[in-house]
């Protein structure tokens, strides 16, 4: 699509753009520029000098047990973070869209948590859940389970799995009630007519009429777990306890800042930057495909 | 909808509230462990209704904090989320208008380059991003949590998406009247871009404001942080280090900004959510 009518000016449009292509190039390009340079050095002890060694990074993060592990830990983790966080969502969604009395209100209390930023969701949660001051683990205890997020792997898995999840509900919920509000009222109630129940007709009707919005906000929860809830597991596990919450973006960050493992940390950059890619191009097929819906 | 039948509608209810209690139970928690006494806390179970000591533990959070004053923290975020949103608007309106509005040689390569960044997040070139804004003097500076995060791909395309709405007989009308470019953008294009302005302001402002990774490398002064940075600073690490209310009372604090934004401009909030699903 492009525009029939537009304006002539030589030197206006560059300087209009000016602004956005110098950050863009400053923090974008040349950063991106320096992690694939980075990923093909490998830096001597002291941080002197640097030898280029072609892919050897690479290579050994791919003979890397913690790496590997770290992608493990990633497809778990962002796997239940999006199943529960959507079928949460979509329950409340489809209860949201039934009421008539209060459907306001409702949709109001259930959206409000998107504004909480994932770090701070993170300190929420350790506070009803760490062992030795939480109120619920203090409950949990006294019914006889032994839980400890701070020593036990899956324990901490599951804590930072239900506060991502827990964040991400408000996102998820907006999109499914938009969806469904989208569903024409009338082939409903032709199905209601020809007999079927209510499950029958969100089986049949409204789910596959809602593939679009799901389509969507799976390929929005999967990049949500995979790079916006840094601040959850800095603020709760700090990765810990061993490596069982290292997701990858975490990784990349404890490798650089805290191992200053400045080559492996760049190649794992490198490897994000075409994980990202994946999922934008996934997403844009997408979008321009959903116009036909 | 089709069926109305007394018991069905009151479990429907029934779900809906227990779902919004389980979602509002962590907030309703940390409201609770802002009013109550570090002792309270840190001998658990602690009570689940609020205690009275809500004014002490706030007032003590805004004027002395644990690592620096929460007062301090929320004007850094105020000023890195404004800074965000308002840059991000400026320079993305101006580059859509470009692109939309004239021909001119490199218009595509320029588009490729914008589009781009949607690939580049800052948590995967953090490392690289942190090396230039170090270099560049900006660590510990308003201009270092700002300039880096305002390029936006989304806010581009948003702009752009909405001037291709915008009928030609307008910039045909402008022109007869006589009106160059920046008049017509001035006039015309900017105030029907209000709405759309709007909404996409309070996205981004919540944006900044719950930024966390990149303040957390790019402040290592403690009246530098931002208060969602800030608050990881002042976890109690261990039980005689820190305070669990007061840093509860930071936490409330800074929610209560991006989750006033979101009730009091609900309707540009959802707008805004819709419009930047990338």
């Amino acid at each position: 699509m492009e525009k029939r009518v537009t304006f002539d000016n030589r030197l206006l449009p560059y300087l209009l753009l000016t602004p956005q292509l110098a950050v863009t190039i400053v923090f974008f390009f040349w950063p991106a520029g320096q992690a694939l340079y980075q990923s093909l050095l490998l830096p001597d002890p002291f941080g002197l000098s640097a030898r280029f060694v072609w892919f050897s990074n690479f290579e050994y993060l791919f003979n890397d047990r913690y790496y590997l592990q770290s992608f493990a830990t990633t497809a778990v983790f962002t796997g239940f973070v999006t199943l529960t966080s959507m079928s949460v969502a979509l329950l409340l969604a489809v209860l949201a869209d039934q009421v008539i009395k209060g459907a306001g209100a409702y949709k109001t209390l259930l959206i409000w948590p998107y504004a909480v930023a994932p770090a701070v969701a993170g300190v929420m949660w350790l506070f009803m859940f760490q062992p030795s001051i939480g109120v619920l683990a203090f409950y949990m205890k006294a019914m006889g389970f032994n839980w400890n997020p701070v020593l036990n792997g899956s324990h901490a898995m599951t804590l930072v799995i239900a506060a991502a999840a827990w964040k991400q509900i408000s996102y998820n919920f907006l999109f499914f009630l938009a969806g469904l509000q989208a569903i024409p009222k009338s082939l409903i109630e032709a199905a209601a007519i020809d007999g079927a129940g209510k499950w029958h007709r969100f089986r049949t009707i409204i789910f596959p009429l809602l593939s679009p919005t799901t389509f969507f906000l799976l390929v929005v929860n999967i990049v949500y777990a995979f790079f916006e809830t840094f601040g959850i597991i800095h603020t709760m596990t700090a990765g810990g306890p061993g490596q069982s919450t290292t997701i990858l973006v975490y990784k990349v960050f404890s490798d650089g800042f805290v191992g200053q493992d400045l080559g492996s940390s760049a190649a794992q950059s490198v490897i994000l930057m075409v994980v990202v890619g994946v999922l934008t191009v996934i997403q844009f097929r997408y979008i321009e495909r959903r116009v036909h819906y | 909808m089709v069926e109305k039948r007394g018991f069905g509608t009151f479990l429907v209810h029934a779900v809906l509230i227990v779902g919004i209690a389980i979602v509002c139970f962590p907030i309703y928690l940390t409201f609770v462990g802002s009013t109550l006494t570090h002792f309270e806390i840190i001998r658990p179970p602690m009570p689940l209704l609020p205690g009275p000591h809500l004014i002490d533990n706030y007032t003590q959070a805004l004027t002395q904090g644990i690592t620096a004053p929460v007062g301090r923290m929320l004007f850094n975020s105020f000023v890195m989320a404004m800074g965000i949103a308002v840059g991000k608007i400026a320079i993305s309106i101006l580059s859509a208008y470009a692109i939309v509005y004239f021909r001119f040689p490199f218009r595509m390569l320029a588009f490729w380059a914008i589009f781009m960044t949607l690939m580049l997040p800052v948590e995967v070139r953090i490392v690289p991003t942190y090396q230039v804004a170090a270099s560049l003097g900006l660590l510990n500076s308003y201009t270092g949590l700002i300039l880096p995060l305002i390029a936006s791909a989304t806010a581009t395309f948003l702009f752009r998406q909405f001037f291709m709405t915008v009928p030609d007989e307008l910039v045909e009308a402008a022109r007869v009247d006589g009106a160059g470019p920046l008049r017509f953008f001035k006039d015309i294009l900017l105030p029907l871009s209000v709405t759309n302005i709007a909404a996409l302001f309070v996205i981004l402002f919540i944006y900044g404001w719950n930024q966390f990774l990149w303040p957390l490398l790019i402040t290592t002064k403690p009246e530098m942080n931002t208060i969602v940075m800030g608050l990881k600073q002042m976890m109690p690490t261990a039980d005689d280090y820190g305070n669990w209310p007061v840093t509860m009372a930071a936490a409330m604090l800074a929610v209560l900004p991006p989750v006033a934004v979101v009730l009091f401009m609900q309707r540009l909030f959802v707008k805004g959510l819709v419009e930047t699903e990338k």
